[in-house]
């Protein structure tokens, strides 16, 4: 653990991936980049000079964005969070709209979209809502839509659907099979997911509900500013923005163009376009 | 220049980690520091993911300097104390701010104690005390080391006064460590970094 690298060699890796891939991570976090950097080059046994070799390789680039990107999520992170989605967020969307359009952005394996639809299902508005869910890796996109989730962290999820007071079972949502809960299909018939990257990727289309939980933190400030703008503008004008708990749009440029909802769940409203 | 004040523009930031059992030694290094404290100081300690507030709240019933639990990319400032959120790995960025992830557990914790000291020492270099209070499992051991290689300094809190002496001693193996120190030794020596003097 800990290997150190050189600024010089992340810069090398960053570099190709873009001139070839057209994927731009020169603007990541350093600190959590070079950590999952140095983390493939254990699991792999890798020099820096050997993977900037595999690099070359689309294949390994497949590999190599599944483990830069961070994947480690919850059902139902942060309770208090999908209580107010619950209570308060989405009867106010509710009030105004027949049909509502929600977008994970990062979706990763999929937990929060679950979340959702089981939400909204137990809401019994599932009918009235449309999910799109977006990942720049297409592999953790193809588990996503699986809706198979490892069996062993059902407990944790357990945990915070209690927490977030659902009116059913959890258990009532999946079946296990060996070590993978097999979610209820149903629960993703109204989402489509598909390939989407954050830094380059166009906006796409208009939302009512924005969800971009604990992505944005992999990003420097200023690619930051760059995203939330994209967000800013998929969203319709009164149209909410969810971030993660410790997340802040304090120091970013955009911030004048959306009131605080809940400060202590991190939502916000756009009220300028 | 007075020794005191090159003393508190040498070191640039304290980072402390810690488990179980050291929660009162916390409370009585905090407690004992003046609110005028110049160096930032960043905490790091093992608590129960679920809760969110818990922590800061038992901490601010006792009369210590206010606990930031700071944001993704929160500037570090001299004078302010910060503690790592629940269920968020806690970084130093080159820059001098902070930023947060929610990657794998390490010694099955987030946040984890080496990462802490790991990317705090990357950043601050010679410029920082790392100190490592009571705990249960080895984590922090690892980030101590980079502490060390990095020229910063090293305290480890007494493993005979440690409610649970396998963090320290985890440290004591794994990292050469300055100074090992009981919570008193720890006090006076940061306020002599200060040039303040202390009377348990």
């Amino acid at each position: 653990m800990m290997t150190e690298i050189d600024l010089a060699d992340i810069k090398r890796i960053t570099e190709l991936i873009k001139t070839r891939y057209n994927y731009d991570f020169t603007n990541y976090a350093l600190s959590s980049f070079k950590r999952r950097v140095s983390r493939i080059l254990e699991l792999n046994k890798l020099s820096v000079d050997r993977l900037i070799q595999k690099l070359e390789n689309p294949e390994f680039l497949e590999y190599f964005l599944n483990e830069i990107t961070v994947n480690v999520t919850e059902m139902f992170r942060d309770p208090s969070f999908w209580r107010a989605l619950r209570e308060k967020i989405l009867p106010q969307i509710m009030v105004n709209h027949k049909k509502i359009r929600i977008w994970h952005a990062g979706c990763s394996s999929g937990e929060e979209v679950i979340s959702m639809s089981i939400m909204l299902r137990e809401m019994e508005i599932e009918e009235d809502v449309q999910i799109i869910a977006t990942d720049l890796d297409t592999n953790i996109l193809k588990r996503a839509k699986e809706g198979r989730l490892p069996l062993k962290n059902m407990e944790l999820n357990e945990r915070n659907y209690v927490r977030y007071q659902g009116t059913g079972k959890l258990s009532d949502y999946y079946t296990p099979q060996k070590d993978i809960a097999i979610m209820d299909p149903t629960l993703l018939d109204n989402v489509s997911f598909r390939q989407h990257d954050l830094v380059r990727g166009e906006v796409f289309n208009k939302f009512d509900l924005v969800l971009c939980r604990n992505v944005m933190i992999y990003f420097n400030q200023h690619l930051q500013n760059e995203v939330l703008n994209k967000l800013h503008e998929s969203l319709f004008k009164y149209g909410y923005l969810a971030i993660g708990s410790k997340e802040s749009l304090i120091w970013c440029d955009i911030a004048g163009k959306f009131l605080v909802v809940n400060n202590e769940e991190k939502v916000y409203r756009k009220i300028k376009e | 220049m007075s020794p005191g004040s090159s003393h508190s523009t040498r070191y640039k930031a304290i980072v402390i980690g810690g488990s179980a059992g050291s929660f009162q030694g916390i409370v009585k290094i905090l407690s004992a520091l003046p609110d005028s404290f110049p160096i930032p100081i960043i905490m790091c300690l093992h608590r129960l993911k679920h809760v969110r507030n818990g922590f800061v709240e038992a901490l601010s019933l006792k009369s210590v300097p206010e606990i930031i639990e700071p944001y993704d990319k929160q500037p570090i400032k001299k004078g302010k104390v910060y503690l790592a959120p629940a269920n968020y790995h806690l970084s130093v960025e080159l820059g001098n701010y902070f930023s947060l992830s929610t990657e794998e557990m390490v010694n099955n914790s987030r946040p984890a104690i080496d990462l802490t000291f790991h990317s705090s020492s990357y950043v601050f270099r010679d410029k920082m005390i790392g100190i490592l209070l009571s705990g249960a499992n080895r984590d922090g051991g690892l980030g101590m080391k980079s502490v060390k290689d990095k020229g910063g300094l090293t305290i480890v809190q007494d493993p005979a006064e440690c409610m649970i002496d396998t963090m320290p001693k985890a440290a004591i193996d794994l990292a050469e460590i300055d100074h090992i120190y009981s919570i008193d030794n720890i006090i006076s020596f940061l306020l002599k970094l200060n040039n303040i003097k202390y009377e348990s």
